[in-house]
């Protein structure tokens, strides 16, 4: 393999790797503050139908990732107010607002298949770090959201480790009883977390249809949301293992896009099949010993908050 | 005590405010579902006053005090905190006045360090987290109250009574005027509940009011001002002066009649060795060792208690020893027989009963019909099956058989588990393990949560059992009930046997000191 083609590979692991970063960054958000949300896959989906229709209503990218932030944190506040306000099952609604999600945007979307995104987000090279042989060309030849998420994930991890209103986020996620007991509103942060998530994921899939494959298409995401909620549990619930493993998942897409463009004889849907299988290895030997020990995980995951509850 | 709120004591003309009164609670009433846990309940307390809320377990006074934290709204009744009517929406309305409560069940996050869990919730602090600081004012903090806490260890790897120095800090930390404590002594080994009473001391002696929630005679009555006991959510004598009641009269007002006798000690018998642990090693959850060389006999007919504080051993020893939990080495022998390494199973086939720590988690299925738990360690065996069919009518009448055994009242074969209260489960999960005929019992924690007649079924049933030649495993955490119902009380300290000294020998004090790992027995009597 020679260098040229290496750093297209690492240049397109980036721009695939982001569609799930953002995602996973929401789902980390959401998870530390207890709420499991399995409707990545369908926030996504809205996120990338709503901000392509958007787009190609007003040609305004700006206006089509606000709409598709709103989309993506709507379908959230759906599955936020059904766990958290009536306490039920967050696997069940999250399964229930995935399947309905690829169901509404298939039906709305239909109209819409084919057509090109008339405004689309474009790479711009940043004025001399692009210059910087091979980092500068794979790091800083990118679009703007790529550039945002440069900057959101250690914002992120300094908000989640060392500020109040991190600290506030993990003790509702890992003991909402004692969060409540000191003054803390669990049910509000919760709420927030998990709309601030359903957004993340409205961007990473409006990242889809606007920059990846600037077009809709049904189920575009292609389970993109499900290797999102993965890649949480493979960085231990932390904003920088989340961005090495999404990349690393980037960099297979990459290369079995670039397989695919070269004629490797090999077949399409084999090589379609690899960052999936290629994820769920890196997972399974990742984080086995850590699942089996339960290290890092929010205790409270998955755990409605009820105060006078009796047990 | 309380010298000043001692002058003066005349209502104010147009609010009825004593002067010194720190809060009131008038006419509470708490309902949970069906169940009545506070009915029109009256509470106040002064300022330097050390009050006790006495009262069985279910009387209602950790509801009363959580309604006066913010955490439970009352249906009805009025607050007056300093003579002011509050209303309380929530445990942040309730710090805003001054309260702050340490409750039974520690609130603190466990992965966080005793700074970081300090700083959760603190009002009106910038945005980025100054750990620095903050753990200064814990070091001083500490230093004036004499509760010394490490601020940068996470408080997962603090022992309870640790714990419990960091909820007592926090709640100061907070400019808690009124401070509630939720059985604190609980956990607590002698020494530290001494050291929590001059605690108390010295806090209330700030004219802060402490109220001390207990069922324990004694201590109510060594630290406490004034008490308010409560009986099954009403109000049964309030604010009474400690000096003039005896305990006698106390535990007249708290239980409603005379406590039953205490249980009297039995001559020590002791038979074969029944029960018998050699070396015997276990891991825990995590993997690090939880028991280290573990030996031990338990003759029949003996009761062995096992002393400690909590997360020294004590469950993997009970899971070893009832087919739960693999040893991972040494032996374990019943009568002669090797049984090291038997599942569950096995183990109840062979004649070891389990009264477990969590009557609701191991003991009982608490979604299911009393039905289906009663059959749980024989539904394999006729006549209660045949083949892969359950016999439901020999099943029902087994289970009718457990529930008349011990009186369960009010309980058939179809009641849910979890609807019954924590005496009705643990005498029906008696009744259960006795209808295995078996050689050996380990009881876990038996008497945790009962009240006092519950206590009294428990008890007499395990000295009944080892009359009839049982061994008996005691792991307990209330001392006082080790001392009273063991031959002998052996003291887990970090998985090891510290030692087991015979019942004439055992002091509260010493036992303590071995509880915490500082005492150096001069010969370890096995």
């Amino acid at each position: 393999m020679n260098g040229e083609l290496l750093i297209s590979i690492c240049v397109a692991a980036i721009a695939s790797g982001t569609s799930i970063l953002l995602p996973a960054l929401g789902e980390i958000l959401a998870e530390r503050s207890g709420v499991l949300n399995l409707g990545v896959e369908g926030m996504m989906l809205m996120g990338a139908l709503f901000g392509y229709i958007a787009d190609v209503e007003t040609g305004n990218l700006g206006l089509a990732l606000a709409v598709a932030i709103l989309a993506g944190a709507l379908l959230a506040l759906i599955h936020a107010f059904v766990t958290i306000t009536l306490r039920a099952n967050q696997i069940v609604s999250g399964l229930a607002i995935s399947l309905f999600g690829g169901g509404f945007t298939a039906f709305i979307g239909k109209p819409f298949v084919g057509s090109v995104a008339p405004a689309q987000l474009e790479r711009i090279p940043l004025p001399g770090l692009a210059g910087i042989p091979v980092l500068g060309q794979v790091l800083f030849t990118q679009d703007p959201i790529v550039y945002g998420s440069f900057v959101l994930v250690p914002l992120m991890a300094y908000f989640i480790y060392r500020t109040r209103p991190g600290l506030s986020l993990r003790a509702v996620g890992e003991s909402p009883a004692t969060a409540d007991a000191m003054g803390l509103s669990v049910i509000s942060r919760r709420y927030l977390y998990t709309l601030a998530g359903g957004a993340l994921a409205g961007v990473g899939g409006a990242y889809l249809s606007l920059f990846y494959t600037p077009t809709w298409i049904d189920g575009m995401t292609a389970g993109r949301g499900w290797i999102a909620v993965g890649l949480v549990v493979f960085g231990v619930w932390d904003p920088w293992r989340a961005m090495a493993g999404a990349y690393l998942f980037g960099f297979v897409d990459g290369f079995q896009l670039r397989a695919q463009a070269l004629g490797s004889g090999i077949p399409q849907f084999f090589l379609n099949m690899l960052p999936y299988i290629f994820t769920i290895v890196v997972v399974a030997i990742a984080s086995g010993e850590r699942v089996q020990k339960r290290l890092g995980v929010p205790t409270a995951l998955g755990q409605p908050y009820w105060r006078e509850e009796r047990t | 005590m309380a010298a000043a709120s001692d002058e003066g004591m005349s209502p104010h003309p147009a609010t009825g405010h004593l002067p010194g009164t720190a809060l009131a609670m008038v006419g509470i009433d708490k309902h949970f579902g069906e169940v009545l846990a506070n009915a029109s309940v009256d509470f106040s307390a002064r300022w330097g006053e050390v009050h006790a809320l006495l009262g069985e377990n279910g009387a209602g006074k950790s509801t009363l005090m959580s309604i006066l934290a913010g955490l439970y709204r009352p249906d009805n009744g009025q607050l007056l905190v300093d003579g002011q009517p509050v209303v309380l929406h929530s445990p942040k309305d309730a710090i805003k006045h001054g309260i702050g409560m340490v409750y039974q069940h520690y609130r603190l996050v466990p992965s966080q360090t005793v700074t970081e869990n300090m700083l959760l919730g603190l009002p009106g602090a910038p945005l980025r987290l100054d750990t620095r600081r903050a753990a200064r004012d814990i070091e001083e903090l500490s230093e004036r109250y004499q509760l010394r806490v490490d601020p940068y260890r996470p408080v997962w790897q603090l022992s309870v009574g640790e714990q419990q120095r960091v909820e007592i800090l926090k709640a100061l930390h907070r400019g808690a005027r009124i401070l509630i404590l939720d059985e604190p002594t609980a956990v607590l080994t002698p020494q530290e509940a001494d050291a929590l009473m001059r605690t108390i001391r010295h806090i209330a002696s700030e004219g802060r009011t402490v109220i001390f929630i207990s069922h324990k005679l004694e201590e109510v009555r060594s630290v406490a001002d004034r008490v308010t006991v409560l009986r099954a959510g009403r109000l049964v004598g309030s604010g009474l002066d400690m000096a003039e009641m005896s305990a006698r009269d106390l535990a007249r007002l708290m239980v409603g009649t005379d406590l039953p006798g205490r249980i009297r000690p039995r001559p020590r018998a002791s038979g074969a060795p029944r029960l018998t642990l050699r070396r015997l090693c276990a891991l825990d959850d995590r993997g690090l060792q939880a028991l280290r060389s573990v030996d031990l006999t338990i003759h029949a007919g003996e009761i062995v208690g096992v002393a400690g504080v909590a997360g020294n051993g004590q469950r993997e020893l009970a899971q070893v020893l009832t087919g739960m939990r693999k040893p991972a080495s040494g032996q374990v022998f019943l009568d002669d027989i090797d049984v090291t390494g038997a599942g569950a199973r096995q183990m109840a086939l062979a004649g070891v009963a389990h009264i477990p720590e969590d009557r609701l988690g191991e003991g009982l299925v608490g979604n299911l019909p009393l039905l289906d738990s009663a059959l749980m360690k024989s539904y394999y065996q006729p006549p209660i099956s045949s083949g892969p069919f359950l016999n439901l009518k020999s099943a029902v009448q087994f289970t009718r058989g457990l529930i008349a055994r011990f009186n369960v009242a009010g309980a058939t074969p179809r009641t849910i588990a979890r609807l019954l209260s924590g005496g009705q489960l643990q005498r029906f999960l008696l009744a259960r393990e006795m209808s295995m005929q078996p050689r050996a019992i380990v009881a876990v924690h038996p008497t945790r949560g009962l009240d006092v007649a519950a206590t009294h079924t428990v008890q007499e049933w395990l000295m009944s059992c080892s009359g009839e030649g049982c061994a008996l495993l005691l792991i307990s955490e209330d001392l006082d009930e080790l001392l009273q119902l063991s031959d002998r009380v052996a003291v887990l300290y970090e998985g090891s046997i510290v030692a087991a000294v015979d019942r004439e020998e055992a002091d509260r004090e010493r036992i303590g000191l071995m509880m915490i790992g500082s005492y150096q027995p001069d010969q370890v009597a096995v």
